[in-house]
């Protein structure tokens, strides 16, 4: 009852002061509203981190064909093989007991042609698992089937964007695209969905863009193209031998992940001497990921905690000012009735009453931030579509999650502001000689 | 039984290096329904005295007898009950809380005690009423005369039903009719049984006391019972000062 009495003894002083008790609180709901935002924001570049690795497979170990430094290549027998071979990948599906299935990849930049539509791309060659492994869902038509891969027969399937662009007003599937490096046509069996890049890995993984790709049986394109790649640019000549770009490795369940890529490392380690082989192991990059999250985290969590402490030193200052302005008043409670602890908890609530205001309109502005953040991405796309376009991708796809815990945490901390910022004022004011207060002009 | 009783009281304060005793030893007992005036020059110690007997400070040694209290070892959170529950201040700057309206302000001794039910809402505008501001209830004090500020602060004196009414120069910052006025409101209380301790220097105003104390250097120089047909006398010239409610239609009629 006293209670309530004095919380609205502290809001009608407050409202005395509308336009400085409006600012205090600003100061206030800026901090609650940046520890939810950047914590949101936070969180979302790292969901769409962890999204992206965990398309990678958290269950799955790349082994990649690198091409050595230069130094390590033979110079005189012109083109030196290097890299994962067929041989490899039947040892390790036969040798390593957790694997669970292993696919075969070749990829090669070529051009595609359907009429006089071309397009660059990749043509990769892969087995029906590939699809599963790497998430790709199919729009129309199907994937590469055993069948296709055993006859080596020549049909494709291809990405989203590939097939928007060789196909824009016709059904792809049926049609034939043309490889005109190797004068092939291949049968369109199956067009897939779009799907985002995958990121960038260390140094060991490019960002993978599966939107320019054609599939085909790698079993075809072994016959068809072979190994040897030949490229002329200008007067001279390139060339690699490669078998396998990349084995996709699975097993049974993420507890084996790290073992059975040990065995792995182990089984090629005569690759040692080459440098042409990496392992990549996609469960370590989402252990990393989380590591890096929570660092981040805490990072804007600390930013976000300066500009409360900001908000805090604005109450205080306020409050000191407050008490000097009614030392007047506090001497005539103390003299007529008051006892310290009155005096104290009247300044107390109003400073508590500044921040739990400012903590509250910073939590609804905190809930707004996912679609704030969205319609701003919004207008400046269709106000200026090319400075968006330089944006990073992270800062064009990022959508803000707010973290259930930002919330309590963030009010907790905006009223343990307000009470520690507000209780030296107010045992300041407490604290007053009531003789000397009511002499104060 | 004493409304209050001093016993050899001295107050030192410390400046600096220097000890200024501004009570040396004072002795007198107020009793219930006594209007006592205290007088001295500046530097005669009555405001210290008035802050002793006020408990907003404790004196160096001696007792304090507020009642069957002694309020002089009486810790801080003590005094302010003391203060809140025996003791109804009337000061000479009237000391009303700006923010607050009339009855807000009779009202807030009340506040602190966390007794402010219809009853004692009730009892706060009969107060009010009591001293002439019942149409003024949710007035400010901004929009208030000084007389009126002060009939304000005497009805939150009132509030707590005190031992004793302790009123600081009153009168000090009020005309010689308002002046009238709230000496005249003074002897009604004192009529009906309210002992009041005054501090002045207005030898007009000591004289509607009943008793007039004297200090000089922290010492008491005299304690003089007033003539009673004098007190008398001097209350007849201020009521003239104060035109009766005829008076004042008659006036209005003439402006």
């Amino acid at each position: 009852m006293l209670w309530m009495r004095t919380l609205t003894l502290g809001v009608k002083s407050l409202w005395l002061h509308p336009l400085r008790s409006l600012l205090t609180v600003l100061g206030i709901f800026i901090g609650v509203a940046s520890v939810i935002w950047l914590l949101a924001i936070s969180e979302g570049i790292s969901i769409e981190a962890r999204r992206q690795i965990e398309s990678l497979g958290a269950d799955t170990i790349m082994v990649r064909s690198v091409k050595p430094p230069s130094e390590k290549l033979s110079a005189n027998s012109g083109v030196t093989p290097y890299g994962l071979t067929r041989d490899e990948y039947d040892m390790l599906v036969e040798t390593v007991p957790t694997l669970k299935s292993a696919i075969p990849i070749r990829e090669i930049r070529r051009q595609f042609m359907y009429g006089d539509r071309l397009v660059d791309g990749r043509l990769v060659g892969c087995t029906p698992e590939y699809a599963e492994v790497t998430r790709l869902t199919v729009n129309s038509g199907h994937f590469i089937s055993d069948a296709e891969n055993f006859l080596r027969e020549n049909v494709c399937v291809l990405a989203a964007r590939v097939s928007d662009r060789l196909f824009p007003y016709e059904d792809p599937i049926g049609k034939h695209v043309y490889v005109p490096e190797h004068t092939d046509y291949y049968t369109v069996v199956g067009v897939l969905q779009h799907r985002n890049a995958s990121a960038a890995i260390g140094g060991s993984m490019d960002s993978q863009d599966f939107s320019n790709d054609i599939y085909i049986p790698i079993k075809t394109l072994q016959q068809r193209i072979g190994d040897t790649v030949t490229r002329r640019t200008g007067g001279s000549f390139e060339g690699e031998v490669l078998e396998l770009n990349q084995i996709t490795i699975r097993v049974g369940s993420t507890d084996v992940v790290k073992s059975t890529a040990a065995l792995v490392e182990n089984a090629l380690s005569s690759h040692d001497d080459m440098e042409d082989v990496a392992v990549v192991v996609p469960l370590e990059l989402l252990e990393q990921a989380e590591t890096t999250r929570l660092m981040f985290m805490v990072f804007m969590g600390l930013v976000a905690a300066i500009s409360l402490l900001v908000g805090g030193i604005g109450i205080m200052n306020i409050m000191l000012a407050t008490v000097t302005e009614r030392t007047r008043e506090i001497g005539i409670r103390r003299a007529l009735v008051a006892k310290q602890k009155d005096i104290v908890s009247q300044f107390l609530v109003e400073a508590a009453v500044l921040s739990v205001v400012g903590g509250i309109t910073g939590i609804l502005a905190g809930i707004f931030c996912r679609p704030a953040i969205v319609w701003a991405r919004n207008f400046v796309s269709a106000a200026y579509p090319d400075t968006m376009a330089a944006l990073p991708d992270v800062v064009r796809n990022v959508t803000p999650t707010i973290v259930p815990e930002s919330i309590p945490i963030a009010f907790g901390i905006s009223l343990f502001v307000g009470i520690i910022f507000g209780l030296f004022p107010a045992i300041r004011a407490a604290q007053m000689n009531p003789i000397e207060a009511l002499r104060h002009e | 039984m004493h409304a209050c009783s001093i016993r050899n009281l001295t107050k030192e304060y410390v400046l600096k290096s220097e000890t200024v005793r501004a009570l040396r030893g004072v002795s007198f007992d107020v009793p219930e329904g006594d209007y006592v005036a205290i007088m001295g020059p500046s530097g005669s110690g009555k405001s210290t005295l008035l802050n002793l007997l006020g408990c907003l400070d404790q004196p160096s040694s001696g007792e304090l007898l507020l009642g069957d209290d002694n309020v002089a070892t009486m810790s801080d959170d003590q005094l302010a009950e003391i203060r809140s529950r025996r003791i109804g201040f009337v000061f000479q700057s009237y000391n009303l809380i700006q923010q607050l309206t009339v009855v807000e302000n009779i009202q807030v001794p009340l506040y602190y005690q966390g007794k402010l039910g219809a009853k004692e809402r009730k009892r706060c505008t009969d107060l009010a009423a009591r001293v002439g501001l019942g149409n003024r209830l949710t007035h400010r004090p901004m929009q208030l005369s000084g007389g009126q500020q002060q009939r304000v602060a005497i009805a939150r004196s009132l509030v707590n039903d005190p031992y004793f009414i302790l009123a600081d120069e009153a009168t000090g910052n009020l005309d010689s009719k308002t002046t009238a006025e709230i000496l005249a409101l003074f002897d009604q209380l004192n009529n009906e049984g309210r002992t009041i301790i005054m501090v002045t220097h207005e030898d007009e105003v000591a004289q509607r006391a009943k008793r007039v104390v004297r200090l000089r250097d922290g010492l008491l120089q005299s304690d003089v019972t007033n003539d009673a047909e004098e007190r008398q006398r001097a209350a007849a010239r201020a009521l003239e000062l104060i035109p009766t409610e005829g008076a004042e239609a008659q006036e209005k009629v003439e402006a």
